[in-house]
């Protein structure tokens, strides 16, 4: 069994037993991630380049953390220290690194796509870490592997997704990896932040946290851009928070504990309570680490298929 | 495909014996010990053989697994991706003595990469290597200080060890191949 695409560009349309393989693999490498050494050897004398067109903390240091891991040679660049800056295309860009002989790119771009427009034009092994408001798959991968770790299957689970659902790559990959899994998906906000034709992906719509609180194994909460504010999407972070915050009374309406989810950075207390976000309920922390495991698996996968 | 059995259930069992009372009187006794299994077939043996000694001393030993896929030498080359399984090793291997387990000692390449990995793990004091089967044809300066039975072969021939554990059976064939290519023991 191997993964049939050489990249990792998106959860959509990859099949079953593929996330499966990759969710399985993870679990050999997060018993490493809890050894005195911390290192393996298959990725030794591969060269993997970071390319980081938008800001990003985790995400590039778990990356980053994944390939030293698995022994690769790593080199990463972020938007305001590169010739991006001077007006270089992307394919350029691309191009050039590829000239210096580097076998796998982890890329993060602004713009939606940008991950499959790079892997048509070089001959690396390239992994999406967020193209725009299209795919964030490993986020994806974590999100499901925490689930799966934490329940102990994904088929039948109930997971909501709660926030700005327009604008997240993480809710899509969220959208397309839990229902191939088989599990049940609801997304939850105010109209204005969710697109119009979601219930075709099998998806239920919910506009009011009351009413779909009773009826889920797990929330994951997604960080409401501050920036969107400006663009009347909504019209004070006061009323998000009276509205779709997520905290520990509206979820006391539950009959039983539910699971909180959160890809990061939280506002605290806007989208998420503080006291809910540290509860006993909250794996947000097992997901960061989740998410070295699942770096190591997809690089691992890809890195070492011919 | 000419298939000969060259040990029966009952050498089998008789073999994993007098490997257990081996390990125990080169060690005098179980202090300090611990069985590591290579997966799949050396994972069974190591189970084997710490009831064996278990029996022998009323003590029991520390069991281990170790899956080798991360640290083959082999991993880029091959067509078909070897499926990455968990190292179960729950103790702390320095200062261990660790009796290393597999079924099949052939090039010796399995064995390098297991030694990698157990000392990724931390410093045992000592690492011995025991085998049911040598059968030859070293490729690395590999040596087992317990072996169950050797058994000269050609490159064609293959060995397959099949143990009730995943196959119907306790034993041990030597088959004949027409492949001119080495084929590797795991």
């Amino acid at each position: 069994m191997k993964l049939t695409s050489r990249h990792l560009l998106g959860l959509e349309g990859m099949s079953r037993e593929e996330i499966a393989l990759i969710l399985d693999t993870a679990v050999s490498f997060r018993e490493i991630l809890d050894r005195p050494i911390k290192k393996v050897p298959p990725l030794q004398g591969k060269t993997v380049v970071n390319l980081f067109f938008e800001s990003s903390t985790r995400t590039r240091i778990s990356f980053e953390l994944a390939e030293r891991r698995l022994s690769a040679d790593v080199v990463s660049f972020s938007t305001a220290a590169s010739s991006v800056s001077k007006g270089e295309t992307l394919k350029d860009t691309a191009r050039n690194i590829e000239a210096m002989k580097i076998d796998m790119v982890v890329i993060r771009h602004a713009a939606a796509g940008s991950s499959h427009f790079l892997s048509r034009v070089v001959d690396a092994n390239v992994i999406n870490a967020g193209d725009g408001g299209h795919e964030h798959p490993t986020q994806g991968l974590l999100d499901m592997y925490t689930l799966r770790e934490k329940f102990g299957k994904l088929e039948g689970l109930r997971v909501c997704i709660v926030g700005d659902i327009t604008h997240s790559r993480v809710a899509r990959s969220n959208i397309y990896g839990l229902s191939t899994m088989g599990a049940h998906v609801s997304v939850c906000g105010p109209a204005t932040l969710i697109p119009r034709d979601l219930e075709q992906l099998g998806v239920k719509v919910y506009h009011r946290l009351e009413d779909i609180i009773p009826e889920v194994d797990a929330l994951n909460v997604l960080r409401i851009q501050l920036e969107r504010q400006k663009s009347g999407l909504f019209p004070s972070l006061r009323e998000y928070h009276r509205f779709f915050g997520v905290t520990k009374e509206k979820v006391s309406k539950a009959p039983g504990p539910i699971t909180i989810m959160h890809p990061g950075p939280i506002n605290r207390d806007v989208e998420l309570s503080a006291d809910l976000a540290d509860s006993e309920h909250s794996v947000i922390l097992q997901q960061v680490t989740n998410g070295v495991a699942i770096r190591m698996a997809v690089l691992y996968l890809l890195g070492t298929s011919n | 495909m000419a298939k000969s059995k060259i040990i029966d259930t009952d050498s089998f069992r008789r073999t994993v014996n007098r490997l257990a009372h081996e390990v125990v009187e080169r060690n005098k006794g179980t202090e300090n010990l611990a069985i590591v299994g290579i997966r799949t077939r050396g994972e069974h043996l190591a189970r084997r053989l710490a009831q064996k000694i278990e029996e022998i001393e009323g003590k029991s030993v520390q069991i281990g697994i170790l899956d080798i896929t991360l640290y083959r030498d082999d991993l880029r080359g091959r067509l078909d991706q070897p499926q990455l399984k968990s190292t179960e090793i729950l103790f702390d291997v320095t200062g261990k003595v660790i009796v290393l387990v597999d079924d099949v000692l052939f090039t010796g390449r399995t064995i390098r990469s297991a030694l990698n990995a157990l000392t990724d793990l931390g410093r045992p004091a000592l690492i011995e290597l025991l085998v049911l089967i040598d059968r030859g044809h070293r490729e690395l300066p590999i040596k087992a200080d317990f072996i169950g039975k050797n058994i000269p072969t050609s490159v064609k021939q293959e060995i397959k060890v099949m143990m009730i554990e995943t196959d119907s059976e306790d034993g041990v064939y030597l088959i004949d191949t027409d492949n001119d290519e080495k084929e590797m023991s795991r």
